[in-house]
């Protein structure tokens, strides 16, 4: 039985643990840190099949953050989960740091393969996915995609290699947050519809409310939705979700918080459910 | 160099389960029997080389030996980043292979000439750099990428190169292979370039000189020591190579010459200037149109040859 409290603990935990390192280390992205902390939660927290005591499990689940600007939320999920000491946060970027300030997996126990060149996920994930097939073994690969790496040609070659090889065991999931670094999607260069993209690339593909547990869970124990198909998880966030004046806002793709932004955060972060 | 490539792996295949191999799309009348015999070790990525790459180095670090197939620029240019983040980062067990390295696609036009290839993938780090100079060499060469984990860049001619190697020689990534002994000048070349080289050390014996011959089939990492040795031992040095002169083995030695400090040997890197062809034509012409015929060579040596009797 999963105790979607424990859940909700964790993405609370990672939140302020994210908006504590991008203040300590002066850096940018912590509105796209928050718009996934709920999708990281659920599922490190009870859908991923990972051993923090051996990193390197050959069975272990893959999970790639193809979106790799938003490391400090994984890096915060990954140490809350045993991976790594605690500590190893409170330098996030700073000089002589094992952690970068896009995922990178040198010297890191838990991450996967290191991005932040967009669209470059996915296409890592079909051949994990594809080898775990030929292999006959039982991990699926978990991609975490923004909504503004969709405009990479990169994940449209994917999207058509995984249907056409019927890797039902990669799943991509969008952080839908409709904003990007210097405006919203619709006015950079406009996805919708995106689930029909998807669908006519030959995926199985669910909408959700990124923020709602019940919904994550349920598409994430789901998997996958139609059989032989890849699996699109749309997940309509909200960018900088958990702190109301980083919500919705472009200024917080690049935005450092200061300390009286930081003491505002932490605030309504301890305060909320 | 592309027959025996193909023959090379497929017998590497039948033992080792984990070679893969990936084309993108290219192949035509080259691959197919690999795929009929090894359907669960072969794969076509359609003509989508970043994500032909990336499912390269995913499948890498499962465990596999992966290699890519494609022609020109498609494996390297076109999916740069892919073989620098993907590839090099995670130091996957990838083989990137080109066909057609220089001018083997002449007559088809400048996108189907690899001319900047070699100076671009020496710079990633981690990168083995492999130009083989024959069909023997590009044999051997598969047989050590494979029982080497590091990535690595495979440089193939196309069709028809001549056998300069005897069977047997002896090959290993990093060391340059003697194919001549001489006192007088040191022809260093790599890739396709190999037996115009020792043409070339023929026609200079007539004319009185002795030409050393290094097959130098790893551009990267370099046999430093063998071009030191050159430079101690002869009286000049020439690279060679169907690539520009900027970056690539001319480059390499250059750098190589340049730090050592006392050794003052002329030096001449024969290759391509750094400007698109002009001209439409085969292999040889537009060898022959950038002086890398061997009556162009003998004569842009000429100086050098000159400054060597000196």
């Amino acid at each position: 039985m999963i105790e979607i409290g424990k859940v909700k603990a964790l993405a609370k935990r990672l939140r302020i643990r994210t908006i504590q390192m991008v203040h300590e280390a002066r850096s940018a992205h912590v509105a796209s840190s928050l718009s996934m902390a709920d999708l990281l939660a659920v599922l490190y927290g009870c859908v991923l099949k990972v051993d923090p005591t051996q990193p390197d499990w050959s069975e272990r689940d893959r999970f790639i953050l193809s979106k790799g600007h938003g490391c400090a939320g994984l890096y915060a999920v990954l140490a809350e989960l045993g991976f790594f000491p605690l500590t190893w946060l409170d330098d996030f970027c700073q000089d002589g740091s094992r952690l970068a300030g896009h995922i990178t997996h040198h010297g890191v126990p838990g991450v996967e393969v290191s991005t932040g060149s967009l669209g470059h996920g996915l296409p890592m994930g079909c051949g994990l996915a594809l080898a775990s097939k030929r292999d006959g073994q039982p991990y699926r690969v978990y991609t975490l995609l923004s909504d503004g790496e969709c405009d990479e040609g990169s994940n449209w070659e994917a999207a058509l290699f995984a249907a056409h090889h019927a890797l039902d065991n990669l799943i991509a999931i969008v952080d839908y947050n409709k904003i990007q670094s210097l405006g919203t999607v619709q006015e950079v260069l406009k996805l919708e519809p995106l689930a029909a993209k998807w669908e006519a690339f030959g995926w199985g593909v669910r909408e959700i409310d990124g923020h709602d547990f019940e919904q994550i869970l349920r598409a994430l124990t789901s998997i996958p939705f139609a059989p032989g198909r890849p699996t699109c998880i749309i997940a309509h966030t909200v960018k900088g979700k958990g702190v109301s004046f980083m919500e919705n806002k472009l200024r917080w793709h690049y935005r450092s918080p200061d300390n009286d932004e930081l003491r505002r955060a932490l605030a309504e972060l301890e305060v909320a459910e | 160099m592309r027959a025996a490539f193909i023959r090379t792996l497929s017998e590497l295949a039948e033992h080792d389960r984990r070679i893969t191999l990936i084309v993108g799309e290219l192949g035509f009348g080259v691959v197919e029997s690999f795929a009929e015999r090894f359907p669960k070790q072969f794969l076509n990525a359609g003509v989508a080389e970043q994500n032909m790459t990336g499912i390269a180095a995913g499948m890498a670090l499962s465990g596999k030996v992966v290699f890519t197939y494609s022609i020109a620029n498609f494996p390297t240019l076109r999916c740069l980043e892919q073989v620098r983040n993907d590839v090099c980062y995670h130091n996957a067990n990838v083989k990137i292979v080109a066909v057609g390295g220089g001018f083997a696609y002449g007559s088809l036009g400048m996108t189907h000439h690899a001319t900047e290839d070699l100076a671009i993938m020496r710079t990633l780090p981690g990168m083995v750099v492999v130009a083989p100079g024959d069909p023997v060499e590009a044999d051997l060469a598969t047989r050590a990428v494979v029982s080497d984990s590091r990535p690595s860049y495979l440089r193939l001619g196309r069709a028809g190169e001549p056998t300069v190697h005897p069977r047997g020689v002896s090959f290993q990534l990093g060391r340059a292979i003697t194919v001549r002994n001489g006192d007088d000048l040191t022809l260093i070349s790599t890739g396709g370039l190999l037996h115009t080289s020792v043409q070339l050390a023929d026609r200079l014996a007539k004319v009185g000189f002795s030409a050393r011959v290094l097959s130098m089939h790893t551009v990267k990492p370099l046999d430093t020591e063998a071009v030191l040795a050159a430079a101690r031992e002869t009286r000049a040095i020439i690279t060679l190579e169907e690539h520009s002169v900027i970056g690539g083995l001319g480059g390499a030695v250059a750098e190589v010459l340049a730090e050592s400090g006392e050794l003052r040997v002329p030096f001449k890197r024969l290759g391509l200037p750094s400007y698109f062809s002009p001209y439409v034509g085969s292999q040889e012409f537009l060898k022959a149109a950038y002086g890398l015929s061997l009556d162009g060579i003998l004569l842009s040596l000429k100086p050098v040859l000159d400054l060597a009797n000196t």
